[in-house]
């Protein structure tokens, strides 16, 4: 009863959602509204940028990738001087330099993967003004890249895709300062933090323990966390924390936020490109894909724990509880980390380590399938329409045709952006991942043993090559190794797709429009959706059944044994 | 090149300032106005009930069995077929079949947190004749004890019925 009015709250939510925040997308990113305008024109005049001037997609890139690079720097900068720097009540010290690198990698392409414990290693300082922040900026960046896409479907002989600077500052300051402050208040009413005030002692007289609270400015970043698709905890528990995820409410809350904005965008992509029906093939292949994976994730937590069981406790009527809080039960629990898993999210509000095999399959899958059902903001629309791309070349070969999307021609070369885009990540995760188990430094990392080990590794690199920032944390991936082979994988995962991306907006936007004939084969029917989702299974399917069948699968079928 | 380092720049420090020092410090205001007691860790003269408090004796009500340190949460990260986790859990079954309970699963298994400050209802009521026993209240009175202080699903459906073990134990403690 409980999951099935959670799923009619969360479906009128994204209707809602999808049709107004979707709306309010296209006039933020076609400069129809600016009640923020006497912010954004004191900033263009320091910025000495002219919002009405576009770039093409080369200047777009480029801007894109040195502010990137600039986050990195000023990032990493601000985590190895923490020590020296204000707000930093705990008198924590500065981070190590391969921790302060991974970490800002991670921030500022949208992973959000934690080496380190939140409360205990950043300081209020880091916490807010470097990792917050780029839990902002790399949200509107990703937004950015998919709306710039859009642009060169939508438009026709054009040799610009808009402007970075604009779209990015845009997309901070309209929809996500906005949506993030509200949503904040909320978090803290539930009883999350939102302090400066430091760890406090407390004793308690009736059991004689004495504890250290550790305390922060949690709610605000809790809300931009899940808004941006983003995922960092403040703490290292992350969405299991009380103090950031305290009651039910904020459960589903996060859940709202974090399917927001991909929702919304894929009727801001049906607007743009003149056919909201086009927006809505997306989104129903996203929603099917979603549902079948949130559906046997659910459907496994709330079997028994094997370990359990053969501990003597063979009859758990609650569901899989290792690692899970009482208060959200198996069913809320599992619901949350689906959605968190494929949205690029990846908080977490119970164990991802300790979920059932399928369960554990369900999250690992739910990247491996590229981020698509929603995905990121921004990256979950612009990843699926690289796999539209395919599914229509697809339809061109099965039927003799040269294939169109959206009225452009799909040549050679859009198919080759496509395909490289497409292939980068699995790449990623494979070849890293064939290095972890093969060398010392790489196997020393799982803390279980078995296939659950190979799993954690698998994991690690598919979560970041996915800029997702999940973990089967049982890792220890605070090592030399882990920590650079890791920002490579993330690295890889978000530059490496997203230039492709942006050079098919410019291809795309320079083309001319084809009309459509009685030949053209439609990407607004069942028909065409049941094709996108074939291509997105086989492609994740036969990229990563070997690596599941080793870890998740035999695990699964490896009745009585323990490891 | 040059334009944009300069840009990149300019726009990093402006986010700095609104996204890292302007949103926070003015959510922080308005938090601390409006749910000071919230924001401030939800703290009672026992602790704060968002936390996990370790409970030993059979005169307490038992919360999960978690570290319970606040500094450093987490869960145990063992894996379903894992020996360790199995190990630990058959040590915590033997524990409480000792105290005369009969375990319960959120009872034998330590939480996403680490710092989990709620057992479910099912698991208060199984502590009752262990509480019953070593504080002589009876067992009746401790049953109207725990059903008051269950909180049930939010709104009806969200997550699960849970009771907050501190402000049971504060309860049993106005009954002693």
């Amino acid at each position: 009863m409980g999951l099935l009015w959670t799923l009619v709250v969360l479906v009128v939510a994204m209707a809602i959602s999808w049709r107004f925040l979707g709306s309010y997308l296209v006039a933020v990113y076609d400069g129809k509204t600016s009640w923020l305008g006497f912010i954004e024109r004191p900033l263009y005049r320091i910025l000495r940028v002219d919002p009405k001037v576009e770039q093409s997609w080369q200047r777009y890139g480029g801007a894109l990738i040195v502010f990137s690079g600039v986050a990195i720097l000023v990032t990493y900068g601000m985590l190895r001087l923490q020590g020296s720097l204000p707000l930093n009540p705990q008198h924590l010290p500065g981070v190590t330099p391969a921790l302060s690198f991974n970490t800002a990698v991670s921030f500022v392409t949208n992973t959000n993967w934690q080496n380190y414990a939140g409360g205990s290693t950043m300081s209020y300082l880091s916490q807010m003004g470097a990792l917050a922040v780029q839990n902002f900026v790399s949200a509107a960046v990703g937004i950015a890249v998919a709306v710039a896409l859009i642009r060169g479907f939508a438009r026709k002989g054009s040799s610009t895709i808009g402007n970075f600077w604009v779209d990015t500052t845009r997309g901070v300051l309209y929809v996500l300062i906005p949506i993030a402050f509200l949503a904040g208040l909320v978090f803290v009413a539930q009883g999350a933090l939102q302090t400066l005030g430091g760890p406090v002692h407390i004793h308690d007289a009736l059991n004689g323990m004495s504890q250290t609270i550790p305390r922060g400015p949690v709610a605000s970043q809790e809300a931009i966390k899940q808004l941006g698709t983003n995922g960092g905890g403040y703490f290292n528990a992350n969405g299991a924390d009380p103090f950031e995820n305290p009651t039910g409410l904020t459960n589903l809350l996060s859940i709202v936020l974090l399917l927001a904005i991909p929702v919304a965008l894929t009727y801001t992509f049906g607007k743009m490109v003149g056919s909201v029906r086009q927006g809505v093939a997306v989104l129903a292949a996203m929603t099917i894909i979603f549902g079948t994976w949130v559906g046997f994730t659910v459907a496994a937590e709330h079997g028994p724990n094997p370990a359990v069981a053969a501990a003597g406790l063979v009859h758990q009527p609650t569901g899989n509880m290792e690692g899970k809080e009482t208060r959200f039960g198996d069913t809320s629990s599992a619901l949350y980390n689906a959605a968190s898993t494929q949205t690029s999210t990846g908080s977490v509000d119970s164990s991802a380590d300790s979920y059932t095999p399928i369960g554990g399959f369900g999250m690992l899958s739910g990247m491996m399938l590229g981020e698509i059902s929603p995905g990121g903001v921004g990256s979950g629309l612009y990843t699926i329409l690289l796999f539209a791309i395919m599914a229509v070349f697809l339809g061109g070969l099965m039927v003799g045709r040269t294939p169109e999307y959206l009225g452009k021609k799909i040549q050679s070369k859009e198919v080759k952006l496509a395909a490289l885009g497409v292939l980068v990540m699995p790449i990623t995760v494979l070849v890293l991942t064939a290095i972890a188990v093969a060398i010392p430094a790489g196997r020393a990392g799982p803390l279980n043993k078995g296939p659950q080990g190979f799993s954690e590794i698998l994991y690690a690199f598919t979560s970041q090559a996915n800029n997702n920032g999940s973990a089967f944390a049982g890792l220890n991936a605070n090592t030399a190794f882990y920590n650079i082979t890791g920002s490579i994988a993330m690295l890889l995962g978000r530059f490496a797709i997203i230039v492709p991306v942006l050079a098919l907006a410019g291809t795309l936007g320079s083309k001319s429009l084809v009309p459509t004939s009685t030949g053209t084969f439609r990407t607004d029917t069942p028909l065409f959706v049941g094709l996108l989702i074939g291509v997105i299974l086989i492609v994740g399917g036969l990229t990563f059944f070997p690596g599941i069948a080793l870890g998740p699968i035999v695990e699964q079928l490896s009745h009585g044994k323990l490891f | 090149m040059g334009i944009h380092l300069r840009r990149a720049v300019i726009l990093t420090v402006f986010f700095f300032l609104l996204c890292g020092l302007a949103y926070p410090l003015a959510e922080t205001a308005l938090a601390q106005g409006i749910f000071a007691h919230q924001a401030n860790g939800s703290l009672g003269p026992d602790g704060s009930t968002l936390i996990g408090q370790t409970w030993a004796g059979p005169q307490w009500f038992h919360g999960r069995p978690d570290p319970n340190n606040p500094m450093a949460t987490g869960g145990s990260n063992l894996g379903p077929r894992s020996k360790t986790l199995e190990r630990h859990v058959a040590a915590r079954i033997k524990a409480l079949r000792q105290l005369g309970v009969r375990p319960t699963s959120d009872l034998v298994t330590s939480s996403g947190s680490g710092v989990d400050p709620d057992i479910s209802p099912r698991s208060a009521y199984v502590q009752i004749p262990m509480v019953a026993r070593a504080t002589g209240i009876s067992q009746q009175r401790l049953r109207r004890l725990v059903a008051s202080q269950v909180h049930p699903e939010q709104l009806g459906f969200l997550g699960a019925a849970y009771v907050n073990v501190l402000e049971l134990n504060q309860a049993l403690a106005r009954l002693k």
